[in-house]
């Protein structure tokens, strides 16, 4: 599983590299949570520029980090999409409760 | 219906075969030099059947998921099947949002993915028999919003 952690002061930045299915999040989300519990951020930042395959299974897995990190009293957005996590982050209705950044950095700044 | 190319694999419901399902399609669709809007919808849809047979029809237990494509001129129609528990309620479980496991983290969005992504989508099922999705789309025509 190509999953990197990185932490920004109250932020925990999620990368992943390669498609996002259920298979991949099945596992990407325990690796998450274990890592958010550890760090102990109240937010979430995906880093999705190295993504370009997405389905239904990765818009579970965000909705999931977003109630996790509704519960600390913080955000969770995304960074770095291409047309095709676009179009599926706008079918799905998830652009209306999490925020899209173009870089990390001002996800993170943002957060 | 003769078809100008046809295809078939089965392979064993594991989620290892979601990323092998996709890969599948899209080379033997990529004669019919789709965009990459087009290929990434067909992936997609794949994607969501076959994920659908592996954690619904077979409950992640043992199973064989069958996929089978054929192309017509510049249309592609894709079949998955499988021969899991069934869909009781066709019409509700295609609504968007509707899950049948809200405790697995699912969005309940995959057949509304399968049916916007595709040009048609069907389905026929029969609880304890099975699960059929049956979908086409032809390619080299302009999106329509
Ligand atoms: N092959 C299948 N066999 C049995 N039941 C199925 C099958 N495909 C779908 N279903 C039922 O239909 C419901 C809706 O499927 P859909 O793909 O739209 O949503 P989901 O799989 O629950 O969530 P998501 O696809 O967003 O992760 C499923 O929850 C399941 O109850
Ligand atoms: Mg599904």
């Amino acid at each position: 599983m190509d999953i990197s952690f990185e932490r920004h002061k109250n932020c925990l930045v999620v990368s992943v590299l390669g498609d996002i299915d259920h298979h991949f999040a099945d596992l990407a989300k325990t690796a998450i949570d274990n890592e958010a519990v550890k760090t102990g951020v109240k937010n979430i930042v995906f880093d999705l520029s190295h993504v370009d395959f997405m389905d239904s299974a990765g818009i579970g897995m965000i909705i999931g980090r977003y109630k996790y990190t509704l519960n600390k009293g913080g955000l969770t957005a995304v960074a770095g999409l291409s047309e095709n996590l676009k179009k599926i982050m706008m079918l799905s209705g998830l652009y209306r409760i999490i925020k899209i950044y173009d870089s990390v950095e001002d996800a993170a700044k943002a957060v | 219906m003769e078809y100008d190319n046809e295809m078939a694999v089965s392979f064993k419901a594991i989620g290892e075969n979601e990323a092998f399902a996709r890969t599948v399609v899209s080379a033997f669709i990529l004669g019919l030099d789709p965009c990459v809007r087009e290929m990434n919808d067909i992936k997609t849809a794949v994607s969501e059947a076959v994920t659908n047979s592996i954690i619904h029809g077979y409950d992640n237990k043992e199973g064989i998921v069958r996929m089978w494509c054929g192309i017509c001129q510049a249309t592609v129609y894709i079949e998955v099947t499988d021969e899991g528990k069934g869909i009781e309620d066709i019409a509700l479980a295609m609504e968007p949002l509707y899950t049948g496991r809200p405790d697995m983290e699912r969005s309940g969005l995959g057949f509304t993915i399968m049916q916007s992504f595709m040009d048609d989508v069907k389905v026929e099922s029969a609880v304890g028999k099975g699960t059929r999705v049956f979908m086409v789309k032809e390619i080299g025509k302009p999106e329509q919003e």
